[in-house]
């Protein structure tokens, strides 16, 4: 299979899988570690593969977003963080061979570094590496540090990933509030700075996940146009959740988003995906109007 | 620059050495300790409020702040005891069962500690017997709540359902925040007020505590 950044390079636009969590809530109770599911019943995360490569996912998640020793640790689990995300890459690779992308995902440590917290950057750093080794151990081909909020902490995590294996390419997103002075991550981090920020570390491709619907990533992807070259990757989530006969309801539908996401090829994003609330209807819909834009434009 | 001023000042510079050497010398002075309290920390604190609120700083500004806060308020806590200065109301937070988040949570924390309250913070994954629970025991006028999942903000309601369950609705209020809930489920789960931010969740609660 050809290079992820290569295919980039080229123009050609990628579509990533839809939210993995929002996925998994029927399977978990309440309280229960998601990433517990990697141990005791794998055939969930196959199932959710397979899905989405059927929606036409080019890349797919794992679900290791709090597979680090330290978010595992708050279930008694640091134990078994080798475990936990060799499991969870094996499934996914069971199902999709060589034909899709296996984006290992690394969320926030979910701990505030010194000054502002109680937590040293070096145990921070110990905690990605440690995760980060074993999905690559386990054939991961994409590092995907997500949902950042703090420069410094995605810097620990993307220079863990390149020192590690300095060849796997690192995606790094950052979770924006839209505030009425601009886009920032709720640690103050605007766009130009997270740019700045994550180029600086060495990641190969960034952007933004979560905390916003399509209109609003719209906006970051210009905004981030605006300041680097990198190619970029944008997964919204469903616009905030509504209750429906007791039961929160993501209210952006595949039609929606599909349709607005062709402002996010009109300013170049490379790869297109989707965070809480999509589903592989998300992707289906993504990955239709993807195809048609390349076919219009003699990708 | 009269001595309050200056620990409002350096505690929003979070400068925490200064606010303590300060707060040291106005309690040698013979400063009345609800002055030092309410012109100096709360006033100091309501400023980061009001910022934060505005999107004028972030979080790390306010957690440095709120050692600020917290070592001026060390120093000054057992002189107001001493001196039975009353606590403006008492107050018991938690993020709801199955929940481990607790950012938001410790952010209303710092912030209704900062306006004067008494905060019992009960940390995460709290059931809800456990909230009623205390804030019985503790005499707490208002149950605040925090969820950051939609699998958990469930969890608000069942808090609420029990209060009316045990008829304690009228006496202990409820207030909800975090980032799945809205104004919109505060009103379909019965709570009592919705906290936007940790800015107006000390509004909330203070307009709750003056109607109850």
């Amino acid at each position: 299979m050809k290079k992820v950044l290569e295919r980039s390079k080229e123009g050609e636009i990628l579509v990533a899988d839809g939210a993995m969590g929002t996925m998994l809530i029927t399977h978990l109770k309440l309280g229960e570690c998601p990433e517990s599911i990697n141990l005791t019943r794998p055939e969930i995360l196959e199932e959710i593969a397979s899905l989405y490569l059927n929606a036409g996912a080019d890349i797919i998640q794992t679900n290791t977003f709090g597979a680090s020793p330290l978010k595992l640790s708050l279930y008694s689990l640091e134990h078994k963080t080798e475990e936990i995300n060799r499991n969870a890459v094996l499934a996914v690779r069971g199902v999709v061979g060589n034909h899709a992308y296996i984006s290992a995902s690394c969320g926030p440590s979910g701990r505030l570094l010194k000054p502002y917290g109680d937590t040293d950057s070096e145990d921070v750093y110990n905690a990605f590496e440690r995760q980060i080794r074993a999905v690559i151990n386990a054939g991961a081909d994409i590092i995907c540090i997500e949902t950042m909020t703090d420069l410094r902490e995605a810097t620990l995590a993307i220079k863990a990933a390149k020192t590690i294996s300095p060849s796997t390419p690192v995606i790094a997103t950052m979770t924006f509030d839209s505030t009425p002075r601009g886009f920032y991550t709720i640690m103050g981090v605007n766009i130009e700075e997270a740019v700045l920020g994550l180029e600086m570390a060495g990641a190969d491709i960034i952007g933004s996940n979560c905390g916003n619907g399509i209109e609003n990533m719209i906006k970051i992807a210009r905004e981030f146009k605006k300041y680097s070259n990198l190619p970029l990757i944008i997964q919204p989530n469903t616009g905030p959740p509504k209750l429906e006969d007791g039961i929160p309801v993501y209210q952006e539908t595949p039609e929606f988003i599909a349709e607005k996401a062709k402002e996010l090829v009109a300013i170049g994003v490379s790869i297109i995906g989707g965070c809480c609330g999509t589903t592989p209807a998300h992707t289906r819909a993504i990955r239709k109007m993807v195809d048609s834009y390349m076919l219009t434009h003699q990708y | 620059m009269d001595i309050l001023k200056q620990i409002a000042e350096n505690l929003r510079q979070g400068n925490d050495k200064k606010v303590l050497e300060l707060t040291k010398q106005a309690i040698k002075q013979k400063i009345p300790s609800k002055e030092i309290l309410d012109n100096g920390l709360i006033a100091g604190m309501n400023v980061i409020g009001e910022k934060f609120k505005a999107h004028e700083i972030f979080l790390p500004d306010v957690l440095l702040a709120a050692r600020a806060m917290y070592a001026g308020m060390d120093e000054l806590k057992p002189i107001l005891i001493k001196e039975r200065v009353p606590t403006i109301g008492k107050v018991v937070i938690g993020t709801v069962q199955g929940d481990l988040h607790d950012i938001g949570k410790n952010l209303v924390g710092i912030m209704l500690k900062g306006a004067g309250f008494e905060v019992i913070d009960l940390g995460n994954d709290v059931s809800p017997e456990r909230f009623i629970e205390v804030a019985k025991k503790e005499n707490a006028r208002v149950i605040g709540m925090s969820a950051l999942l939609t699998t958990t903000m469930l969890g608000m309601k069942k808090v609420i359902d029990l209060l009316n369950k045990q008829s304690l609705s009228g006496e202990i209020k409820t207030i909800i925040g975090g980032a799945p809930v809205s104004e919109e489920f505060a009103r379909e789960i019965g709570a009592d007020a919705y906290g936007y931010d940790s800015t107006s969740a000390v509004e909330c609660v203070k307009k709750l505590i003056k109607i109850s």
